[in-house]
């Protein structure tokens, strides 16, 4: 393959997760009012980013195999 | 109208996603060295690329708007365009029609109808399919920035020209496959940005156990049966007993066989997703791997329309009120967007919406390029330059199709009427295609003649038909009845457009087969080996394991589709 691309989607899926994630955290409850008081933004910043690892972690498996062809 | 306010973070979001996807095209720039990379990734995709891509490039904002709009007009019934339509027809052309799309080594529909058939009816289907991909593509560019300008108070020009240079930087550097790859980027956006929305809607409005009461209320005060937004097929009966205003002749005629049929079957701009793939396996395997996602989509593009609709009539004025009394539908997503998404998750909403609209564009530029340089720009105007020559054609035809797409998204802001009877010309056009493509890959008598006339025969049959009859409270004009006489009015548009569909259709299929048995046959068997059913070697697929084989997938997917279907019934 050229250009794997579990890596880019690997690659932004992390970054806004953590984006998310430390935003989540770091802002006031009263933002949460309208998501039924559900701090959505800290859920799934953190759904993101293991669904971003998970891809950057294929995409990297598949690298470093010899033959290195995405399945 | 008050307008949703995006914070930094939000313009964060959209700025990384605009990065990555201009990213992908630079690196892929270096893997375009011949005219078939750019246009066809040099057939190198693999399948479950292919198929995600395939999924994607018809995922643009119309349909995501568009199908939220129709779960909140109509209900449940919109899961008819997937279960009934789109899943069915993509099962075909996976195991039936990719054999002879791939095998012939042709490199676009209308270059397999110029194999199969003769030169003109490929023109008829190459300038018509150009026409119409660039005018859908400004069509849908106008809608976004109309959309945006309304909810986000964007300005309109802005967000036409921005979306416009992104997609065109991407695919002038990588070519299809910078969109395929971006389509696959998209497509993970548009499920990761929409899903925390259908889950805090769900459990707002009470599960689907309280979203069906809720719909109760919605259908009893429309006037119709308790279950009308909540059930797919149990209203169709009659055309008065649902909100669609169809009955399930029509129904399944209409939209699952003839349109849903003729889209995925015979549309380039999936099609070439397939082609794109690295082996016949792969190709025949696209659709039917695209499947398996399109069949849950619903969930995640009607869904939102259906608890929007539930909360404005339990709840009061989520949707804003258009000048004719009614909620304005096509504003139920974004407006759930709003609702539900704080600052953050919106600007992940907001940037799936951007992607969604992003592959359908790039869905349209990279078909409509593909057969401007290749069967029309090679075929009638510079025929047998080399390759390179062809490359910097298909750069530039990516440049000036953007440019027309821009010029049409501006026409339709000055002239409403000229677009709408443009698109319901490609609706005439459109309609008996599925036919052609249906005898001549199966019949080996059809003659050129015959599908070329047939064809003509057909679309003429689809604007009798619509110029004849009216749609209950329409008037004459656009919708319908434009030759002076009204023969028929049926209880509602969507029905008028099924039967146009099956008018034409059957035009076509009839009209094709009397001109092909009066005519000689312009080819001999020998040329229509690989394109033609009965002329073409069965493909072994015992090699393969269970769940790479076509027919076996196939199954799987139908199988899991009646479920579906009967689960709500």
């Amino acid at each position: 393959m050229k250009l794997d691309v579990r890596l880019p989607i690997g690659l932004m899926f992390t970054i806004l997760g953590a984006i998310l994630t430390v935003y989540g955290l770091v802002s006031g409850d009263t933002i949460y009012d309208r998501s039924l008081g559900i701090n959505v933004n800290l859920w799934w910043g953190l759904v993101l980013l293991a669904f971003g690892l998970v891809m950057l972690v294929f995409a990297i498996r598949a690298r470093s195999t010899p033959r290195g062809d995405a399945p | 109208m008050q307008h949703i306010h995006l914070g930094a973070i939000d313009y964060t979001i959209l700025i990384i996603y605009f990065a990555f996807v201009l990213g992908i095209g630079w690196v892929l720039r270096r893997f375009v060295r011949s005219s078939e990379d750019f246009f066809l990734s040099g057939r190198s995709i693999p399948a479950w690329i292919a198929g995600l891509a395939f999924m994607s490039a018809n995922l643009g904002a119309q349909e995501v708007i568009g199908m939220g709009a129709s779960g909140a007009k109509y209900g449940m019934m919109t899961s008819h365009f997937y279960w009934l339509g789109a899943i069915p027809a993509m099962v075909f052309v996976g195991i039936f029609m990719m054999p002879f799309y791939y095998g012939s080594r042709a490199r676009s529909v209308p270059e397999y109808l110029k194999l199969r058939f003769d030169e003109k009816t490929r023109g008829f289907n190459a300038i018509t399919f150009a026409v119409m991909t660039v005018f859908s593509s400004g069509i849908s560019m106008y809608a976004l920035a109309k959309l945006l300008e309304l909810v986000l108070g964007w300005d309109f020009n802005a967000s036409i020209l921005l979306s416009a240079v992104i997609v065109l930087i991407y695919i002038f550097l990588g070519g299809l496959t910078s969109a395929i790859y971006n389509e696959v980027l998209q497509f993970f956006l548009i499920v990761l940005g929409f899903l925390p929305l259908v889950l805090l809607g769900l459990k707002d409005v009470g599960g689907w156990a309280g979203l069906t009461a809720k719909l109760q209320t919605v259908a009893t005060q429309a006037g119709f049966a308790p279950g009308a937004w909540s059930d797919s097929w149990r209203h169709v009966g009659s055309a008065t007993a649902n909100p669609m205003g169809v009955e399930w002749f029509g129904l399944v005629m209409g939209l699952g066989f003839v349109l849903s049929f003729g889209y995925w079957c015979t549309d380039f701009l999936v099609v070439q997703r397939a082609m794109a793939a690295d082996s016949m396996a792969a190709a025949r395997r696209t659709p039917l791997l695209a499947a398996i996602p399109k069949m849950l989509f619903p969930a995640l593009v009607i869904l939102p329309g259906m608890i929007a609709i539930a909360l404005h009539v339990t709840r009061g004025g989520l949707l804003p009120i258009g000048s004719d009394g009614t909620p304005n539908y096509n504003l139920a997503v974004p407006m759930m967007l709003g609702h539900y998404l704080p600052t953050g998750l919106l600007g992940l909403g907001l940037t799936a919406l951007m992607a969604s609209f992003m592959s359908g564009m790039a869905g349209n530029v990279t078909a409509f390029n593909t057969v401007w340089t290749y069967d029309i720009y090679q075929s009638y105007i510079r025929p047998g330059q080399p390759d390179g020559h062809y490359l910097r054609m298909g750069h530039a035809a990516t440049v000036f199709g953007i440019l027309l797409s821009v010029a049409a998204a501006y026409a339709t802001t000055r002239f409403n009427n000229i677009m709408d009877m443009l698109q319901l010309v490609f609706a005439f056009v459109n309609a008996p295609l599925f036919a052609t493509f249906l005898l001549g890959m199966f019949w080996r008598r059809t003659t050129g003649h015959g599908a070329f006339f047939g064809l003509i025969i057909g679309t003429g049959a689809a604007a009798l038909h619509h110029g004849l009859v009216l749609s209950h409270g329409a008037v004459p004009g656009l919708k319908g009845a434009f030759l002076g006489a009204v023969l028929h009015t049926y209880p509602s548009e969507m029905a008028q457009n099924f039967w146009t569909a099956i008018f034409a259709w059957t035009a076509c299929f009839v009209a094709t087969i009397a001109i092909s048995l009066l005519t000689r046959r312009n080819k001999p068997d020998e040329d229509l080996k690989g394109l033609v059913y009965a002329l073409t070697p069965r493909l072994k697929d015992r090699d393969l394991p269970w769940y790479k084989q076509p027919a076996t997938l196939g199954v799987l997917v139908l199988g899991l589709t009646v479920v579906l279907n009967v689960l709500f019934w």
